[in-house]
């Protein structure tokens, strides 16, 4: 069975942040406006969080790609009262937009504060209606929604390798972030199959979870060679 | 008949004088609360046709208004059902002229505390998703979820207050059916009446009914806000999962409910003249409860912050900061003084325990009250463990429009339902009054037969 999971290699990071613009024109997510994104209603499925260490001028700057961690145990789902999230067979925290009704009870029980929010009905002016992802719904306003792992992208490639009947292949998915990622610091694949980019990465000594104490069990992985400090402090 | 029944008949008239006599005051009180309710109904379409993004939240605030106070109308809703219940188990005799406006109060805050959560959702068109009805898609709701407990319990106590407000009116709307000339008010009050003609074998049944009531709504009424409580202690946001909420909800709800209690009261007594049955004794008595209920309020709130505070538990101690010294250290003190040091100052001395004063102590505790709801849900969510995250939460002015309207509609409700039946339950304080002179335990059916229109020789009267 396939357990779809990621690995971001902190130490290749540079804070781009081309992987938040390719997140959001993948997957159709709606530009709020300065206004909005004021008031604390940005909707970026993935965000880089910076971290300073320091006294200037001796400042370091780290980043942290956080998304959806597709938690093994996620607090989210037992929440919500009308199973508009569940835990699917491959691995993936999934998201049934139309079950939604907008009770927010998952997003403030998500440890990681990724999910997101429709606040009002998505609008996308002309000429932004005509790069729409056919692949993905947009979504309506009063709706949860959060990192899907490119669900869309999994897909297709599981119709390509059935149409040339073969299994899918380590690197047949890539997800948008990972594929925008200048310095490949992103991997993505199958956790169960030992062989496959994700598994070896995960194996890594510099790997660890974020907030792994609280045993969400995280299908994303981190690594990290160098110390960090507890992002709260 | 004796001197207990003459006694009986004035007080009968005094009471029901009271309530055909229009009140000026309850017309004015009506009809300002009608613009409230249009307030309320206003900003709740607004919302509706323009997104629940017209209010303050946000991400990582994602509960805001509307669920402190849904937390807060439950709790006021503790003030009839419960303590009328618990009053009438324990044979309490003052509980007489209280238990009917106690259990009023229930009903419309529950009415109004329901209404919350469906004000809350981003598509609240869709909210039946939740109730479980056999559909086509075989799809149940996750009964997992605090939120599927809370519409269980919260259903089962509207349905049980309902019932428990309407069995002991039932002899009460007979006596204004026979008082009431005919046209749709008579039909209005023989509806309500259910046909009762007061023989013993009917105030029999109803006895029973009421027994049987006030002794199963008690457990109900403690799930209610225990399971309140989990729809915050279930998760595992800092300073929410703690194991303390489910008893400390319900002893907070207590509380704001007997602080309702005492300001409805001391209205009363004011407003209907009804100083002989609403007596110094009885604000002597609530006040004891109240300040009781005010320290326990005070010890589970210190036990609270002592354990979160003592463990040392870096997320924890985030959001312990920001209350106790930090951007809400304002709104907590104050609580404490209006929850905790005033009602222990005021209400430990006899003078203290009159109308005027406990209902000004529970219009303090009131706002106390709020604010610990307040201090609940929005300090645990701007303070998420990622700090990237830290955010903040100021209320819309719809948030605030439906508020204020959500008072205007419990006032309506309230002053309509004041101005329709008798606020203070008649044949409970014509009981009262028999056992007060020595009556038989089986009084009841001879007293009830001449406010009747049925009346007939009773079987097994005692009062002859």
């Amino acid at each position: 069975m396939t357990r779809w999971g990621m690995a971001i290699d902190l130490d290749r990071c540079t804070g781009c942040e081309a992987c938040v613009v390719a997140c959001a024109a993948e997957n159709n997510i709606q530009t709020v406006g300065e206004e909005q994104a004021r008031e604390g209603r940005a909707m970026h499925w993935l965000r880089i969080e910076r971290y300073y260490e320091g006294e200037f001028p001796d400042v370091r700057t780290r980043f942290m790609p956080v998304l959806c961690q597709q938690c093994g145990a996620a607090p989210c789902e037992p929440v919500c009262p009308v199973y508009a999230t569940y835990r699917n067979p491959e691995g993936l925290n999934a998201m049934v937009y139309s079950r939604c009704i907008g009770t927010r009870f998952c997003a403030n029980n998500c440890p990681y504060t990724v999910r997101v929010f429709n606040w009002f009905d998505a609008e996308f002016p002309a000429p932004l209606d005509s790069q729409l992802n056919p692949d993905v719904s947009v979504r309506p306003g009063g709706v949860m929604e959060k990192c899907t792992f490119c669900v869309q992208r999994i897909q297709a490639g599981k119709d390509e390798a059935a149409q040339e009947e073969r299994e899918v292949a380590d690197g047949d998915v890539k997800t948008a972030c990972q594929q925008s990622c200048p310095t490949k610091a992103i991997a993505f694949g199958d956790l169960d199959d030992p062989d496959s980019e994700v598994s070896r990465w995960a194996e890594s000594p510099r790997a660890f979870s974020l907030l792994g104490d609280l045993d969400t069990r995280p299908g994303v992985v981190y690594l990290s060679g160098t110390e960090w400090r507890e992002p709260a402090e | 008949m004796g001197r207990p029944q003459a006694g009986a008949k004035a007080l009968d008239g005094e009471l029901l004088g009271r309530l055909d006599r229009r009140r000026p005051g309850l017309l004015i009180g009506s009809l300002a609360s009608g613009a409230l309710v249009l307030v309320f109904f206003y900003c709740w379409g607004y919302q509706i046709a323009n997104g629940i993004g017209v209010t303050g939240i946000n991400r990582p605030v994602f509960w805001g208004f509307y669920i402190i106070n849904f937390v807060f109308w439950i709790g006021i809703s503790h003030a009839g059902t419960l303590i009328s219940a618990i009053l009438r188990v324990t044979k309490a005799e003052w509980r007489r002229p209280v238990t009917r406006s106690a259990e009023a109060i229930t009903l419309f805050a529950l009415a109004i505390g329901g209404l919350f959560p469906l004000i809350h959702l981003g598509r609240v068109t869709i909210f039946y998703y939740m109730i479980p009805y056999p559909n086509s898609r075989m799809l149940w709701p996750n009964f997992r979820s605090p939120l599927v407990w809370d519409i269980a319990a919260i259903t089962t106590y509207i349905i049980g207050s309902a019932l428990y407000l309407f069995l002991p009116l039932i002899p009460d709307a007979a006596v204004m059916r026979d008082r009431a000339a005919a046209g749709i008010k008579k039909r209005f009050y023989a509806v309500l009446a259910l046909g009762w003609r007061g023989t013993a074998q009917q105030w029999h049944s109803l006895e029973w009914g009421i027994r049987i009531l006030a002794v199963a709504i008690i457990p109900v009424a403690v799930s209610v806000h225990t399971i309140v409580s989990w729809d915050f202690a279930m998760t595992q946001t800092p300073g929410w999962k703690s194991t303390i909420f489910g008893p400390y909800f319900v002893v907070g709800a207590i509380f704001s409910g007997i602080a309702v209690l005492m300001i409805a009261m001391a209205l009363l007594r004011r407003g209907l003249a009804l100083e002989r049955f609403l007596t110094d004794r009885v604000f002597n008595n609530l006040g004891l409860l109240f300040v009781t209920m005010s320290l326990v309020w005070g010890y589970f709130t210190f036990a609270e912050h002592l354990t979160v505070w003592y463990s040392g538990d870096l997320f924890e101690k985030n959001v312990h900061h920001v209350l106790l010294h930090g951007d809400f250290a304002v709104p907590f003190w104050t609580m404490v003084v209006v929850n905790l040091l005033i009602p222990v100052a005021v209400l430990s001395f006899p003078r203290g325990r009159r109308p005027l004063p406990t209902a000004l102590v529970g219009c303090g505790v009131l706002v106390g009250m709020w604010l610990e709801r307040f201090l609940i849900v929005v300090p645990a969510l701007s303070t998420p463990r990622l700090a990237y995250s830290i955010g903040d939460y100021l209320p819309s002015w719809v948030e605030l429009g439906i508020m204020i309207g959500a008072i205007g509609v419990f006032a309506c409700l309230y002053f309509t339902f004041t101005q329709l039946l008798p606020i203070v339950s008649v044949w409970e304080m014509r009981e009262g009054w028999r056992h007060a002179a020595g009556g038989g335990e089986n009084g009841q059916a001879a007293e009830a037969a001449p406010t009747s229109a049925a009346a007939s020789p009773v079987p097994g009267g005692g009062g002859a």
